[in-house]
């Protein structure tokens, strides 16, 4: 699976054993999920000091009031990404037919060039710099140049539209790569039958691609999760910047950090758990395919 | 039906076709034979738009595919294409295969569409597959389907580009069937493949390729037993 350089992996259940598998009994012991239990055994722990252990109780109310703006960040990040991803990656890909007239040839090929160069150049920056320069520096003169008032976008969506650009160039590769993982022959045979280029992306190549993408994409989604605790250095309200805040008033570093990992920790391990179970829902519904 | 004129078709620089003309009468079989690399899909590929006609010009049924004002798309689908690896789509049933286009394309309705699938499957002999997926065929089923795919279509001209090459052998009958009922039924056809049995039974006319250029045509058992060129000879000798 081609994997977007550079991006962050996200975190995922994986080998797993299958229950179905049989296993002689000897080598039983050998292939049981330890790391499972062990895993458990930290993060209960970690929820233990958060949730029931008095000292943290004030770390817990503060910093927890984030989470939902966590989610929220997450969530529209990830759909504006989405859209910019699916938009970048098959521009990036962009080819007008042979017979296709002067304009549309001129589109796909500015299309093709504009896609990459977005791509490259935000691949090509480390995350939290690309944040600091497209949130403090190009966000502001756009609305400059826009002649509306800069607090017309505030640090919350400054932040949002940020990771979202950034994510959009890694999630533009994720498409890229499902798209051209088809074979030839598919967009060959679709326009044999008649079908247009755009016909036979939409209801030949595409939905084949999506087995390949979703997983990527998963991934994806969990590392913008992660990733949106860089927004703290803005002046979002999230469980990062509660935490920080709230350790440098008190001193409690360690009841805020204990706490921060904790929430971090479960979320992230919630929805790996749920994207496997989508992926085994979508393999197990395609059986028929090849 | 199909009129070529100084076809070429240069790859860089590989110059896959040399200057190719050929006519093809509707209600014609034509079979095109030779060597590996020679240019018979290319040749085919140009024949629907696929590939783009370095020089020269192909006409299908009086319309110039070069010509920018041409709706490629209309002409595809009237101009079937069976491929090698047979192509069809793997994520849909082989209903799901068959109509995708007759509604995109066509704009049929649900029901009008899945019963002229069933028609076509009836054909090609396979109804029973009308909801199975690709994966579940053997390589024949498969290669059937696609026929009945492009037929749907109600095509003007049927391209196949060696049907029967990916085959095991005890598969290659039923295909070939299918397409010699189609021939007797007067569909215009221009078939690459190395099956002499299918040239001699259903072909109007073999054609003999070599190096992008044709070599040699004429009535198949004509060509097959008196060549006139050492190439085709030579040709001839190997395959057998
Ligand atoms: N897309 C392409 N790009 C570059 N070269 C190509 C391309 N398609 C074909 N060629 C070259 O053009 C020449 C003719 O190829 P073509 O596929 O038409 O031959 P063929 O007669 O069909 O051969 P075969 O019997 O192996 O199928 C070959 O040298 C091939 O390598
Ligand atoms: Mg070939």
């Amino acid at each position: 699976m081609a994997r977007a350089a550079g991006a962050p992996e996200g975190h995922r259940f994986e080998g797993i054993a299958h229950p179905e598998k049989p296993l002689d009994a000897d080598s039983r012991w050998e292939t049981f999920p330890y790391w499972i239990l062990i895993l458990a055994g930290i993060v209960g722990y970690l929820g233990y000091l958060a949730l029931f252990n008095e000292a943290y109780e004030i770390a817990w109310e503060r910093i927890s009031e984030g989470i939902w703006m966590t989610i929220r960040i997450t969530l529209w990040a990830f759909a504006i990404s989405l859209s910019l991803g699916v938009v970048l990656g098959l521009g990036r890909i962009a080819e007008a037919d042979h017979t296709a007239s002067a304009p549309v040839r001129l589109a796909a090929t500015l299309g093709r060039n504009l896609s990459r160069t977005y791509i490259e150049f935000v691949r090509g920056v480390p995350i939290l710099p690309l944040i600091f320069f497209l949130a403090l520096v190009i966000i502001p003169d756009v609305t400059d140049w826009l002649g509306v008032s800069r607090q017309t976008v505030d640090e919350f969506w400054r932040g949002v539209i940020a990771l979202s650009i950034i994510y959009g160039a890694y999630i533009a590769e994720v498409i890229r790569g499902g798209v051209q993982g088809i074979p030839k022959g598919q967009m060959e045979a679709g326009r044999s039958v008649g079908l247009s280029r755009l016909q036979t992306m939409r209801s030949v190549i595409l939905p084949q691609a999506m087995r390949s993408i979703i997983p990527p994409l998963g991934n994806d989604f969990i590392a913008i999760l992660k990733d949106s605790s860089l927004l703290s250095v803005l002046a979002v309200a999230d469980v990062t910047r509660l935490a920080r805040q709230y350790s440098s008033g008190s001193f409690k570093f360690r009841e805020s950090y204990v706490v921060l990992v904790f929430i971090y920790v479960t979320l992230v391990l919630f929805l790996s758990f749920l994207l496997t179970k989508l992926e085994e829902r979508m393999t197990r519904d395609r059986k028929g395919e090849r | 039906m199909i009129r070529v004129r100084g076809l070429e078709k240069s790859f860089g620089d590989v110059h896959a076709v040399r200057g190719v003309d050929l006519d093809v009468a509707a209600g014609e079989v034509v079979v095109i034979v030779g060597p590996s690399g020679c240019g018979k899909s290319t040749i085919l590929r140009c024949l629907n738009g696929l590939e783009r006609a370095t020089r020269g010009t192909v006409e299908i049924d009086g319309v110039d595919l070069s010509d920018r004002t041409t709706d490629i798309d209309s002409v595809r689908a009237e101009t079937g294409m069976v491929f090698q690896q047979f192509n069809l789509f793997p994520h849909l049933t082989v209903e799901g295969n068959i109509t995708l286009a007759l509604r995109k394309v066509l704009g049929k309705d649900k029901a009008e569409a899945a019963l002229i699938a069933r028609q076509q499957l009836e054909k090609v002999g396979i109804p029973e597959k009308v909801d199975a997926y690709p994966r579940q065929l053997s390589g024949g089923q498969q290669q059937r389907v696609a026929i009945a795919r492009s037929l749907a279509m109600n095509p003007k001209v049927m391209l196949f580009d060696e049907p029967t090459s990916a085959l095991d052998p005890e598969m290659i009958k039923e295909v070939l069937d299918v397409m010699l009922a189609l021939a007797e039924q007067g569909m215009t056809m221009v078939v690459v493949t190395h099956e002499m049995g299918f040239a001699r039974a259903a072909a109007d006319r073999l054609i003999f390729v070599d190096h992008g250029r044709i070599v040699e045509q004429g009535d198949p058992t004509e060509v097959f037993e008196n060549p006139t060129e050492e190439r085709t000879r030579a040709f001839f000798d190997q395959i057998l």
